[in-house]
This record gives C-alpha cells, sequence and structure tokens, in this order.
C-alpha cells in the first residue's frame, strides 16, 4: 500500500479525519522553508502538499497565484523543491505530494523527473491541467512508482466521477466548489449534496476535499462527507502576514486537526 | 498540377499530430464536451448555418473583396500581389467571423453570459457586437497595457455596453488576460460561453475557431480561380494566436504546390529577448489548456514577450500551427516592430490601405519575399484588420516625422 493511503487509513482507524496541509515551494521564506514543513507536521498536518509555483496557473486563485509570484521571484524551481523535499523526507516520514502544472514537468524532461522525484522520496503527485482525457498522454510508464491523485468537481458527472476513481492513487481528492482555490465564506446546500453524492460514489480510494476550506468549523461541516480535508489558500494567506515564527499559521493548523478528530 | 494531400485535423481527441488536447482542470471538461456536442450537432444543421450565413453576408458584409494591388506589384515588379480585405469585415478585422459563429453556439446552449479575452481590442470588440446584437451580458479581459495603448477600442466596447475588465497580473498583456478569462470560466462554467478569439485553448476551440474563420480561405481561392484562373503562389499571414492564418490558409493546405507563411512578431528582433516569435524560437510545451510550440524559460516557466501590435504579443500559438510547422506544410518567418511600423507607413501610401499593425507584420515579409517571385507567380497578402486603432501607437512612435 502506497504511503499516503496507509497514512490516511491510519488516521481513519483512529476515528479522526486526516489533515493535508498545501505549502508553496519556498514560501514565505525560502530560507525556513523545511523548518516551516516540519512545525506544521508537528502542529498536526497528516499530509503535506508542496506546489511547485507557476506563473500561469489556472486552477488558482489570487492568495496561491501571489504566495507563487513571491516563490518566483526567489527563484524557486523544480530542482530547488525537489531538495526540500528531499530533506524534509531525511527529518520526518510524513507522505508528500508533489502539485504542478503539466508544463515545469513536460519542460524538465518526465524521464528525469521521475527519477530525481523518486530520489527525493515525492510520494504522489498532483496535476491539475491533466485531466482524465491526458492521463495516458502524459503519464507515461515513468511515473508508475507515484501515486498519481486525480480531481473530481461539482460538474464531473457520475460516470465520471467512477472513472476517475479508478484511475486515481493515493486519495481521490474532491474539490468542494465550482472555482479556482481560495477561502469561501460560505457554502450552499448544494455543495454538501455533492460531496455527499461524490462521498458515495468513490469506492477505490479514500476522499479527501479540497478548495475554500479555512476553518474547523468547515471542517466539521464536511467530516460526513469525506476521509479528510486539504487546506490551501487559508494557510498560505496566513502566511502572508504571520511574524517570523509562524505563530498564527500554527495555531490555525492546530485548529484544523483539532476539528479532524471530532 | 493539382497534386491534392490528405489533411483531416484534429483527431477525435482534439490532436494535431501531438499538438492540442484539454490540458484544463477537471471544472471544465464537461462544458467542453458539451461544447464540442452542441458544434458537431449545429456544423451540419440547416438552420443553423442559414441563419450563421445570413450574418456572415447581411451583418459582416461577406464576401470581402480580393483585391489586386497594382502599385504593389510595379513597386515589387515581381509576382502579381492580391489583398484578401478582412480588413473590411464588419467591425475592421476577420474575429468577428469568429464571434457570429459563437455567439449562435451560445444561444443554443442557452448560456446568458458570455466572457472573452482580448489583446488588441478587436476580438472584445467583436465579441462585444454580437452580444449587443443578440442582447446577451458581456464580460471582456484585458491587460491593463493593452488597455493603455488600445484606448479607442476599450472606448468602443463600452459603448456596446461590454464591460472591459482590467488585468493587472503578470505581464499585464494577452497571456495574462487569457488566463483571467479562463478562471473566470472555471468559476462560472453553468451559466458562461467562453467566446476564445483565437485558434488557441483546450480542444474543441483551436477546431471551432479554425472552421468559422476558413471562410476567408474559400473565398480567396473561389476569388483567385475567377480572376486568375489558377491558384496563388504564395499565401502570407501574420500568427499570434494564428487564427486569420488558419482562417485563410486551411483550405489551401490541400494544394501542395500553394506556399503557405506565416509571420511572427520578432518585437525588437529574434536576436533579443524581447520578442513573441514562438514558432521561430520556442519550444514544446502546455499552456492555456493546449500541447503547443511555447516561449518559455530554462525552468518551464512562460516567458515574458513582446511585440509593437498587442495582437500578436502572446507567447504560444495555436497547435495547429505547431503542427503545419513540424509537418513543414507552413513555413514560419518573423518580422520587427520597426519593419511592421515601416510596412503599415508604405502600404498606406501605395495602396490606400492603412493595415493594422497585426496585418503590417504580413506586408512587412514582401520585402524579402517579392524579390524571390516571377512575374508569372500570384501572391495574396491576408488584410486580417484595419489600423484605425492602433494611431496612436503609430503617433507615438513616429511623432511628427511624418511630413
Amino acid at each position: 500500500m502506497s504511503a499516503i493511503r496507509y497514512k490516511i487509513e491510519n488516521i481513519n482507524s483512529k476515528g479522526e479525519k486526516a489533515l493535508t496541509v498545501f505549502l508553496t515551494s519556498g514560501f514565505p521564506n525560502p530560507q525556513k522553508f523545511v523548518k516551516l514543513v516540519l512545525e506544521i507536521e508537528k502542529a498536526g498536518a497528516d499530509l503535506i502538499e508542496i506546489g511547485l509555483p507557476f506563473g500561469d496557473s489556472l486552477a488558482d486563485g489570487p492568495v496561491i497565484q501571489s504566495s507563487y509570484v513571491e516563490a518566483l521571484k526567489s527563484k524557486i524551481n523544480l530542482t530547488k523543491t525537489l531538495d526540500y523535499i528531499s530533506e524534509i523526507k531525511s527529518k520526518s516520514d510524513i507522505p508528500i505530494i508533489l502539485m504542478s502544472s503539466s508544463n515545469p514537468i513536460l519542460n524538465y524532461g518526465k524521464n528525469k523527473f521521475c527519477t530525481e522525484s523518486k530520489n527525493a522520496k515525492v510520494d504522489g503527485l498532483i496535476i491539475p491541467d491533466v485531466p482524465l482525457e491526458e492521463y495516458d498522454d502524459f503519464f507515461t510508464r515513468d511515473f508508475t512508482q507515484f501515486d498519481k491523485i486525480l480531481l473530481t468537481t461539482p460538474t464531473s458527472s457520475e460516470k465520471r466521477i467512477k472513472s476517475i476513481d479508478e484511475k486515481s492513487s493515493g486519495f481521490l481528492y474532491c474539490v468542494s466548489v465550482v472555482g479556482t482555490t481560495g477561502v469561501r465564506n460560505n457554502f450552499d446546500e448544494y455543495v454538501l449534496q455533492n460531496l455527499n453524492r461524490t462521498y458515495k460514489i468513490a469506492s477505490k480510494n479514500k476522499m479527501q476535499i479540497g478548495f475554500g476550506i479555512s476553518s474547523g468549523e468547515d471542517v466539521k461541516r464536511f467530516s460526513p462527507y469525506c476521509d479528510g480535508v486539504i487546506v490551501g489558500s487559508a494557510v498560505i494567506k496566513s502566511l502572508l502576514t504571520d511574524d517570523e515564527k509562524f505563530t498564527n499559521t500554527i495555531k490555525l493548523v492546530k485548529e484544523l486537526k483539532e476539528a479532524c478528530k471530532n | 498540377m493539382n497534386t491534392k494531400f490528405i489533411y483531416n485535423h484534429p483527431t477525435e481527441e482534439g490532436k494535431f499530430g501531438k499538438y492540442g488536447g484539454k490540458f484544463v482542470p477537471e471544472t471544465l471538461i464537461t462544458a467542453l464536451e458539451e461544447l464540442e456536442e452542441a458544434y458537431n450537432k449545429l456544423r451540419n444543421d440547416e438552420t443553423f448555418l442559414n441563419e450563421f450565413n445570413d450574418l456572415q453576408d447581411t451583418y459582416n458584409g461577406r464576401p470581402t473583396p480580393l483585391t489586386f494591388s497594382q502599385r504593389l506589384t510595379d513597386h515589387y515588379k515581381g509576382a502579381k500581389v492580391y489583398l484578401k480585405r478582412e480588413d473590411l469585415c464588419h467591425t475592421g478585422a476577420h474575429k468577428i467571423n469568429n464571434a457570429l459563429g459563437q455567439i449562435l453556439i451560445a444561444k443554443y446552449l442557452g448560456k446568458k453570459r458570455i466572457i472573452a479575452e482580448t489583446g488588441a481590442g478587436q476580438h472584445g470588440v467583436a465579441t462585444a457586437t454580437v452580444c449587443a446584437k443578440f442582447g446577451l451580458e458581456c464580460n471582456v479581459y484585458m491587460g491593463e497595457e493593452d488597455i493603455e495603448r488600445q484606448k479607442l477600442n476599450v472606448f468602443r466596447m463600452k459603448m456596446l455596453g461590454a464591460k472591459v475588465i482590467p488585468v493587472s497580473s503578470g505581464s499585464k498583456t494577452l497571456k495574462d488576460a487569457t488566463n483571467e478569462a479562463i478562471r473566470d470560466w472555471i468559476a462560472n462554467v453553468q451559466n458562461t460561453h467562453y467566446i476564445i478569439g483565437s485558434v488557441v485553448g483546450p480542444h474543441p476551440y483551436p477546431m471551432i475557431v479554425r472552421d468559422f474563420q476558413s471562410v476567408i480561405g474559400k473565398e480567396a481561392k473561389e476569388q483567385i480561380l475567377k480572376v486568375e484562373n489558377k491558384l496563388p503562389n504564395y499565401v502570407v499571414a501574420c500568427v499570434g494566436g494564428g487564427s486569420n492564418a488558419m482562417g485563410i490558409f486551411h483550405e489551401f493546405i490541400q494544394h501542395k504546390e500553394v506556399n503557405l507563411i506565416g509571420v511572427e512578431a520578432a518585437g525588437y528582433g529574434v536576436d533579443t529577448d524581447l520578442h513573441c516569435a514562438t514558432l521561430t524560437l520556442g519550444r514544446e510545451g502546455i499552456f492555456h489548456g493546449m500541447k503547443t510550440y511555447l516561449l518559455q524559460n530554462e525552468d518551464g516557466q512562460v516567458a515574458p514577450v513582446h511585440s509593437i501590435s498587442a495582437g500578436l504579443d502572446y507567447p504560444g500559438v495555436g497547435p495547429e500551427h505547431s503542427y503545419l510547422k513540424d509537418l513543414e506544410r507552413v513555413k514560419y518567418v518573423s518580422a520587427t516592430d520597426d519593419e511592421a511600423l515601416w510596412a503599415t507607413l508604405k502600404i498606406s501610401e501605395l495602396e490606400g490601405i492603412l493595415p493594422a499593425l497585426e496585418t503590417a507584420h504580413a506586408f512587412a515579409y514582401l520585402e524579402k519575399l517579392m524579390p524571390n517571385t516571377k512575374e508569372n507567380e500570384i501572391v495574396i497578402v491576408n488584410v486580417s484588420g484595419r489600423g484605425d486603432k492602433d494611431l496612436n501607437t503609430i503617433i507615438d512612435k513616429i511623432g511628427g516625422e511624418l511630413e
């Protein structure tokens, strides 16, 4: 079993939901990034998703985009990101998912990317602009060793959700809302209906919900419909204004983890 | 001699060779499928085709003329030069051909809200125009830099009832306007149709836009056969995303003896960092939902690009052009800002036609092409749009030098 799936099952077996925290590679401080990841783990994150900055990411809202702009100014690239992951993995066995747009990987060379990612101990990949239609074309045999986490959205048909669940590995990423990443002020009934529907259809994978989750309250509302939650923009937003010790961000992660326990 | 060659692209998956495809987030897949299904039905639907053709004739003013240019021909002392006059289309450029087709699709899909991206503003104006005609809400994304250099078109769009949304991210030009339009579509996909303005983006857009623009080449072929009783030797068009070029090339691809030439914008020069000669200097990438040639840095980040013409200021190119380049069916060359500016003035003086700065890149290439042509040969230049919108830029560049 993959490390990602094992971790989620392990957490679930304690009656808790898994918590995945998204961080932008090298953000907010390239020198302190590894330290940040380890602190976030200590605060309660079960899995870490690291986003490779891309200047033209289509699926991201303004908050994550602004973190990408900052990281790109610090010259964060794939090589640097794999170095971070390698260092984190030498200090912790927390499962790590690398999130990237497809172009930086294509540009790096798929073969080289896979070899170096394996060496860095990357566990899984999320490439949001590679949907089912492009899966076979993009994920050549080199990618076999990684979990490839696919996304469902409220616009996916029941039939598609089944196929996506079938192709996905590690877990199934259920996007809660129609739109780009970012904090939402409220979720309507339609959102919960869709989560409920998707959770019932997903049979192969554990399912985690992402997009728009920013508080313990959100986590509690979604808990009945998932095996875990992914929090990104809320964490990045907190980091944008946090102190050097990441005090508020760590507090937020603790709050989220606490909510995952009930 | 009429050596026909079989050309039938894209595949059902939307691929032109290895290019094209649907590299978009899952949220958009259902809308793309819905669009594809609607288009496949409508393209053979008599009612739809009658309505589209009627709009093209009675609203847009098609067919556009093919003008013989005596003075350009005399000037170069080579092949006869003909001009396909898309500048005479309603709203001043070929963009309206596609906007008319897509608004009918939006109507069929029952989408009440329209979004579009624009660079030079010609596609924005065309979209605002068809939205006004059909009474639909229109939102046009436009980079802040382009809003500044294409003020007249911004004002026109507003007069037509459209909302122009300034884009301040990235390079503040066409690429970023397209990013924002796609993000808007992701958020509002259920009630919104996105009218992409060029042969770019995820499948089926490159195919749909090409098909709606292919009227240019069909007419040009019929017109040249009527006056000259033979096919042209050269067809020249400018390429940014590449919709006017695909529009005029498509009908001629099968006739191998017709040399097709796409002229990209070389900005300050292809030996500088400030150009947008994607097919000349780019390499395979994935961008705006398609696999295609892309100008990018060593980390796979999209490169900043530059052209004097906002409509060519784009780091990618339609995937079909990438395929045609690899096939060596189309030759892609480039012209600099200065060459384009100079060609604008020259064509105005010699022919009484003020071409758009985009179009001027195609004219600029005549300097290199014409000395190698013979008097019994024929060149067709696609005049993709008129240059009234560029007067501010031209005045800024040449100032009081015009005597």
